[in-house]
């Protein structure tokens, strides 16, 4: 890969960066209406409004708060929490293990499920199977997971009896979350793996395997199947970063105490600080990945490279 | 049209003929009825009582119309701003191309849900709140797709001549780049109602969309979990509904796709809930 290359791709992936950080910075400032009374309630004394005004740069014309906000960012420092008055890097540090852990476990099951799935539709085109697979992934895409963790709960948790209902106990606790979220995933994968192979499959390497005796198993792994894994992996990159967000509903179904249960109880007691730098690290991280995928794209796929 | 998609438009037709059809019927979403309290699906009721005694069907049809408002608001405020944006960028090029090509991969790098959560959130609940927050997050989709299209468009031979003959901006992105552009947005348009079903659902699920006593699918599911146990119809039905549409909207959007002959990269779904 020329350096040329990976130097403009990682300067744009920072100049995002900073925009995003931009962008959450101004949010408190977009939001119509005054922060600080929906923070604080009608009720609140006017010393304390001024000092949560003072401690949100919000005293402050807009664009020196958006400076000190990046300066401090710069410094990794996210600021405290309003509600427990502990740093939100701290806050944030406890919760990342077990969304990590959540996302890496949604991502193993996501191409367990998909991979299967999009060869056995792409081999029988236009048949039963791909049918009824190419249904299950639409049936995939469209159930919510907010509604799918519930029913998997009652399923396996209250009539068979296999899984805790929620929390973070073990490994059987991790089987329900994982599931959940790595379902929509799967679905799409599965929907993109499927298109992938069938282009790929109609390619002239693949009926030159063929003229030439090879097996139908070496024809889709060896030839078929590493071409089609292209695009598939461009659509990884960004729904593994998406997973992220989608935690946000998953965690607070199964009561999984990760990154996004933080951002939804922050929101409840209206503590930007934390909502802050929940939404800056998520975007950070779906940004990093997709920049990761597109370099992962190029290293693969000479012809990237020149065009981008 | 397969079968799969004839149901499927049977199933949009019911879903809007129910929530249009909302303030004519004799309906009582928010009468309780204390002796009635989660009761199961059965004689006499037809989809059971919820959790305060108030009937899930009535409920369930109150919950079509917030899903239709609010998806058909947030698609249509996206939908025409986005693509207004990214036609007039593509077509006056320079500047205001470099500023919003800029501000797409911003709002780009928030994954789906995250910046409506955040927005919603901060915002405070109420149904136009929510339909800023899914707008502002919406809007990008769309823009991104339209100034793709403009900018195969603009170099045309009839757009040619209509600057030279002294068309203005507006005109021209109206008659002659627009109805060329309308295939590929409507498919998006239609996957964008999908996803703001979902969202508005999963905000109300949150406790920041859609606040009590209305109904949201969203909320009838969040409130239905606390009483999953001895009342699964609670969860049971309102999920139904809301996969039904769901599923529905995506299959009608694929059969357009397919008719309409796109390429489009929506239904890759950067907007998974």
């Amino acid at each position: 890969m020329s350096s040329a290359f990976l130097v403009r791709r990682l300067a744009a992936a920072l100049a995002i960066v900073v925009g995003v950080a931009l962008l959450t910075s101004l949010l408190i400032r977009l939001v119509p209406g005054d922060p600080v009374e929906l923070m604080l309630g009608e009720s609140a004394a006017a010393g304390d409004r001024a000092a949560l005004r003072a401690s949100l740069g919000l005293d402050r014309p807009a664009p020196e708060q958006v400076l000190a906000q990046l300066d401090r960012l710069a410094r990794l420092d996210l600021g405290e929490s309003l509600y427990s008055r502990r740093p939100v890097s701290t806050l944030i540090a406890e919760r990342l293990p077990a969304t990590v852990e959540l996302a890496l476990a949604a991502l193993a099951v996501a191409a367990a499920v998909a991979v299967p799935l999009g060869i056995l539709a792409a081999r029988r085109r236009g048949g039963l199977a791909d049918g009824a697979a190419m249904g299950l992934a639409l049936l995939g895409l469209s159930v919510p997971s907010f509604w799918l963790g519930p029913l998997l709960i009652l399923l396996f948790s209250v009539v068979l009896g296999w899984t805790p209902v929620s929390g973070r106990e073990g490994l059987a606790s991790l089987v329900l979350p994982a599931l959940t979220l790595g379902t929509g995933m799967a679905a799409v994968l599965a929907r993109m793996l499927r298109s992938s192979l069938l282009e790929t499959l109609s390619e002239d390497y693949v009926r030159t395997a063929r003229a030439k005796g090879l097996g139908e198993a070496a024809v889709v792994w060896r030839h078929a199947l590493r071409n089609a894994a292209l695009p598939v992996v461009t659509v990884f990159g960004m729904q593994a970063g998406a997973l992220l967000s989608g935690a946000v509903i998953t965690e607070t179904v199964f009561a999984w105490p990760g990154i996004g249960s933080l951002l939804v109880e922050a929101i409840q007691r209206r503590d930007f600080p934390v909502v802050q730098g929940c939404v800056l690290l998520i975007s950070t991280t779906y940004v990093a990945v997709n920049t990761l995928t597109d370099l992962a794209y190029a290293w693969l796929d000479p012809r990237v490279r020149a065009t981008a | 049209m397969s079968a799969a998609t004839r149901a499927a438009l049977a199933a949009l037709a019911v879903w809007v003929g129910a929530a249009l059809a909302l303030p004519m019927l004799p309906l009582a979403p928010d009468t309780v009825d204390l002796a009635r309290i989660l009761e199961a699906p059965g004689h006499g009721s037809w989809l059971g009582f919820d959790e305060v005694g108030r009937p899930v069907a009535d409920r369930l049809i109150v919950g079509a119309r917030t899903s239709l408002l609010v998806a058909a608001a947030v698609v249509a405020v996206a939908g025409s701003l986005g693509t207004v944006m990214g036609a007039l960028a593509a077509y006056l090029g320079g500047g205001v191309d470099r500023v919003l090509t800029a501000a797409i991969d911003v709002f780009m790098a928030f994954p789906g849900l995250l910046l409506a959560i955040a927005l919603a959130g901060l915002m405070g609940p109420g149904l136009d709140n929510l339909v800023i927050a899914l707008a502002a997050v919406g809007w990008v989709g769309y823009a991104r797709l339209a100034r793709a299209q403009a900018l195969s468009l603009r170099r045309r031979e009839h757009v040619l001549a209509a600057q030279a003959l002294g068309a203005g901006t507006l005109r021209i992105l109206r008659l002659h780049l627009l109805p060329l552009m309308a295939g590929p947005l409507i498919v998006e348009a239609t996957f964008g109602l999908a996803g703001a079903v979902l969202a508005e659902a999963g905000l109300s699920f949150l406790g920041i969309g859609v606040q009590p006593p209305a109904a949201s699918w969203g909320s009838m599911v969040r409130e239905g979990v606390r009483y999953m146990l001895v009342a699964p119809h609670l969860v049971i039905v309102p999920g139904l509904a809301l996969s039904a549409v769901v599923l529905a909207t995506n299959l009608v959007g694929d059969w357009l796709r397919d008719r309409l002959d796109v390429r489009s990269p929506a239904v890759t779904g950067r907007r998974t809930t």
